[in-house]
């Protein structure tokens, strides 16, 4: 069988797990990554997102087999990602996302959050002004038990504030 | 960060027993053992050595025995001890609550981190200053009062003369050995430069970055992971489902995955958490599940119809006079369902028995109980169970985090490995602990000038359950109650207390809760249904009366402390008074506004409600919220405006969203497409206020807006629709029934 292999915030991973195993276990027991998180293993609430090729897609739901040659960014490799994106020299401790969250103080278990801040930057990404309507549709699969939303939605036009000035 | 890093550190023992390795810790154990965590606690809660050790660095660890549970207390006991030691923020370090570690302050619960929590940090770090500035006064030749602490430098005189000495220089990386003087002076609020302003959460940055440790990332060597079989969905608390077969066959085909039975309890473990996902969904096990429930909807018909224990709350001798003396009387009922913890990461624990020890980690609320609950499950003695906290996500009361320890202790009793067991989603919303429904009657009766004169209330439910699901199934353990008291049963200071009542009756009506869904304390627990009951009749007064609800509330009122909160929101809202339902209209869409005051057993709150009701689909949706809570002393600001928006969002919530819905054999809301919880899209605005009262004693603020929240809520729909809805959470097809 030939080997599978993701590319992981930027690195190449060679996978030993199952092919059919979700990608969400392969990132937290294989590759011991702590950004996506279980919550469902249904795909309902958003706790364990990845960018996979850019795109938000809930791991629990993903074999790794289906992510076999494609690029997958966690939480950790959003920073990264981003400076890439922007073509900065090098990549910021956070993501605007992050760092707005920070000074918001959104959050409160700050489990959702690894869902909340993939989710709202690929939304930036997407949409670098996005308005208030937009921003809770595309956020709207996203669940936040602890009842944070009004603080993530003013920390994601804080951080659309703060990616204007940044050159692309 | 050190938080983790130093907790892991701390547990010497623990890094025997779990072997913890390089990569769980962060790094490696650096520093030589220390006798602190080597014995089982809880240790001497009157000694200083207990509460924090000062280091040569200058910085000290503090040692407090509350939870952080995403609610912020940690950072916020922190400010108290920084205050009285006179330190800098940055200059304490935490550990997380270990048995062998940490003192046994009791639970997390009841909001009483601060009210409870913040005086003994208080005193504990007031000993320790006094302790040190005793060494440094010696050590100089002069008198304590000559002595001034900035960021734990102690100096002595000014100028040239002046002379100074860190904490670190004095005491650093020795104990006190020294119990409480009781003579520590503490400093007078007027002083206080870091209690009561906002400071940063401490714990934000590794959650926001991806590099903090919750406990269903803990991983520890040579461990199984471990799940529950269960039916989908519990029955009633007192009818234990009972295993008539397993086949182990159905899951042969998953190499590495084995069943572990012990009673009625079933569960897998594997080498690999996908392996064990699989082997619990594929087991084939037989269940001998018999009806036991009233469905959901027939659930309040039973309950009002119950043999019930009755007590009065409080009694009025004199009631029916003054109802029959009564100008208007207004009346309201309350269906309220029973609600989810529903946290939003399913609870798991990690257990490593051996035959003699075990070490548990766990997010539950009270470290200390659930060590006597597992040792009792171990047949071991307290002091051979080691429990260790590890922050999981927000629980909100009493979720399924310590019937997930006892899993996990069972799990690896049996394999004799170490065993992580992580709920999955349906084991958590189908065995939930779930907040009791209610079902409340409320009158309420006004004199003609509009002066309640006679209030009354009865309200039934059951108490909460105290025997943990594992333990039932594993052990035939018997399902046990608590008492129905306090929180447990009606409770006065969320019904009309607040008010200048000359005649008052609170009536208990406790049912048989072996016949129900197993209950326990939710979030402000019985509150919103409560104060949905009584506030929308004391609502329904004023209308009555063609009063304005605000200037109502007013009128009967006298404690400054409730007019405090009930203004503070009105004034937020910039309220313009009128009559409830004065400005009714026709449109699809139609929007009101109500006020409610309440609050759970401490505290003061008060809130006022936006809301647009859609008459053509019965989508109801908040569109402001404005919440007050008066806690008397708020250590950190900042933090209780995120638990004011917290309890504002969760309270449209479950006004609007949630209900624990269940057949006669089992519970059937499993995830959360069959128990929704708000999404980004029902948000509100919300306007959090702290009405701090610095003189007064901190008495909590975790869940004391809900009850007025869920009351604003009603009120707003009467305004909107001049419908008195009597069961929550309004979703579409009961408010177009109402509506009709």
């Amino acid at each position: 069988m030939a080997e599978l292999k993701v590319r992981v915030n930027e690195q190449e991973r060679i996978i030993r797990s199952a092919p059919d195993t979700p990608l969400l276990y392969v990132l937290l027991d294989e590759l011991e990554l702590k950004g996506a998180r279980f919550g469902c293993g249904l795909g309902q609430c958003g706790s364990c997102s990845v960018l996979v090729n850019g795109v938000e897609a809930r791991s629990c739901l993903t074999k790794v087999a289906d992510v076999g040659g494609k690029s997958v960014t966690t939480l950790e490799g959003l920073p990264a990602w981003y400076a890439v994106q922007k073509k900065l020299p090098k990549a910021p401790d956070l993501h605007p996302l992050q760092q707005a969250l920070l000074d918001e103080q959104a959050l409160q278990c700050g489990y959702c959050y690894n869902g909340m801040i993939v989710k709202g930057s690929e939304l930036l990404a997407k949409n670098s002004q996005p308005t208030d309507a937009q921003v809770r549709t595309a956020m709207n699969g996203h669940l936040c038990r602890c009842g944070t939303y009004p603080r993530i939605l003013k920390a994601i036009q804080r951080a659309a504030a703060a990616m204007k000035g940044v050159t692309k | 960060m050190s938080t983790r890093r130093e907790f892991l550190k701390t547990g010497g023992a623990l890094v025997i027993g779990f072997g913890l390795s390089e990569n769980i810790l962060g790094q490696s154990s650096a520093q030589p053992p220390t006798p602190r965590g080597s014995v089982p606690g809880p240790p001497d809660a009157r000694q200083i050595d207990t509460w924090l050790a000062i280091h040569s660095d200058n910085t000290t660890t503090l040692y407090i025995g509350y939870a952080e549970l995403g609610q912020g207390n940690s950072t916020a006991l922190t400010q108290i001890a920084a205050e009285e030691l006179d330190l800098d923020l940055s200059q304490i370090k935490l550990v997380g609550l270990d048995t062998n570690v940490t003192p046994n302050q009791g639970g997390t619960y009841s909001s009483a981190s601060i009210a409870r929590g913040g005086p003994q940090v208080r005193t504990a770090a007031a000993e320790a200053r006094f302790a040190l500035l005793k060494m440094a006064a010696s050590r100089f030749g002069v008198p304590q009062e000559n002595l001034s602490v900035v960021k734990g430098v102690v100096t002595s005189g000014s100028g040239a003369a002046s002379r100074s000495v860190t904490y670190g220089e004095l005491i650093g990386g020795k104990l006190f050995n020294l119990p409480f003087a009781n003579s520590a002076p503490v400093k007078a609020t007027a002083d206080y430069k870091i209690v009561g302003k906002p400071a940063v959460r401490r714990d934000m940055t590794e959650k926001i970055s991806g590099n903090y440790t919750y406990i269903q990332y803990v991983r520890v060597p040579g461990m199984l992971h471990g799940r529950v079989v269960r039916p989908r969905g519990q029955g009633a608390y007192g009818t234990v489902a009972k295993v008539l077969s397993v086949d182990e066959s159905s899951i042969a085909g998953i190499g590495g995955a084995r069943v572990i039975r012990n009673g009625d309890f079933i569960g897998v473990v594997a080498e690999t958490e996908w392996d064990a996902v699989r082997a619990a969904q594929q087991l084939k096990v037989t269940w001998d599940i018999k009806p036991s429930l009233p469905t959901s909807e027939d659930l309040y018909a039973r309950m009002r119809g119950a043999q019930t224990q009755d007590s009065f709350v409080r009694q009025s001798n004199t009631l029916d006079a003054a109802f029959k003396s009564a100008a208007h009387v207004a009346s309201q009922i309350c269906h309220g369902p029973y609600q989810s913890h529903a946290p939003f990461g399913p609870n798991c624990a990690i257990a490593d028995v051996k035959p003699d020890s075990a070490l548990v980690m766990s997010s539950t609320q009270d470290i200390y109980n659930l060590r006597t609950g597992l040792a009792r499950i171990l047949k071991l003695n307290a002091n051979q169970v080691r429990v260790q906290y590890v922050e999981g996500s927000g629980t909100y009361g009493h979720s399924c985090h310590d019937d997930a320890a006892q899993a996990a202790v069972i799990l690896s009793q049996s394999a004799g490995r170490p065993v992580r067991l992580q709920f999955m989603r349906w084991d958590e919303h189908g065995w939930d602990n779930y907040g009791p429904a209610h079902v409340g009657e409320a009158r309420v009766g006004a004199d003609a000038n509009g002066r309640i004169v006679a209030y009354e209330y009865h309200g039934w439910q059951h108490s909460w359950c105290t025997t943990e699901t594992s333990d039932q199934l594993a052990f035939g353990t018997a399902a046990a109650e608590r008492p129905g008291v306090g929180a447990q049963g009606i409770n006065p200071l969320t019904l009309g207390s607040m008010y200048d009542v000359p005649n008052y009756q609170l009536v208990n009506h406790k049912l048989p809760g072996l016949e129900y869904l197993k209950g326990a304390w939710l979030r402000s627990p019985l509150d919103l249904s409560l104060s949905f009951a009584s506030e929308q009749a004391v609502d329904q007064l004023a209308y009555l009366m063609k009063i304005d609800p605000w200037e109502f509330r007013q009128r009967n009122i006298k404690d400054p402390r409730w007019l405090g909160v009930l203004n503070a929101t009105a004034q937020a809202a910039n309220w313009k008074p009128r009559p409830a339902a004065a400005n009714l209209s026709t449109a699809k869409i139609v929007t009101g506004r109500g006020i409610g005051v309440g609050t759970h057993l401490a505290s003061y709150g008060g809130a006022v409600a936006e809301i647009e009701v859609n008459r053509e689909t019965g989508r109801v949706v908040a569109k402001h919220l404005y919440g007050a809570i008066d806690a008397g002393l708020v250590v950190n600001p900042g933090i209780v405006e995120a638990q004011i928006t917290g309890q504002l969002i969760q309270t449209a919530s479950r006004m609007f969203k949630e209900e624990v819905t269940f057949n006669t054999t089992n519970v059937t809301s499993l995830d959360w497409n069959s128990y929704p919880i708000l999404r980004f899209e029902e948000a509100p605005e919300v306007t959090p206020i702290v009405v701090q009262r610095l003189n007064e004693r901190s008495s909590g603020a975790g869940e004391e807006v809900m009850a007025a929240a869920a009351a604003a809520i009603a009120n707003a729909f009467f305004d909107a629709t001049r419908v008195r809805m009597q069961r929550f959470p309004f979703t579409p097809a009961r408010v177009l029934a109402a509506l009709k």
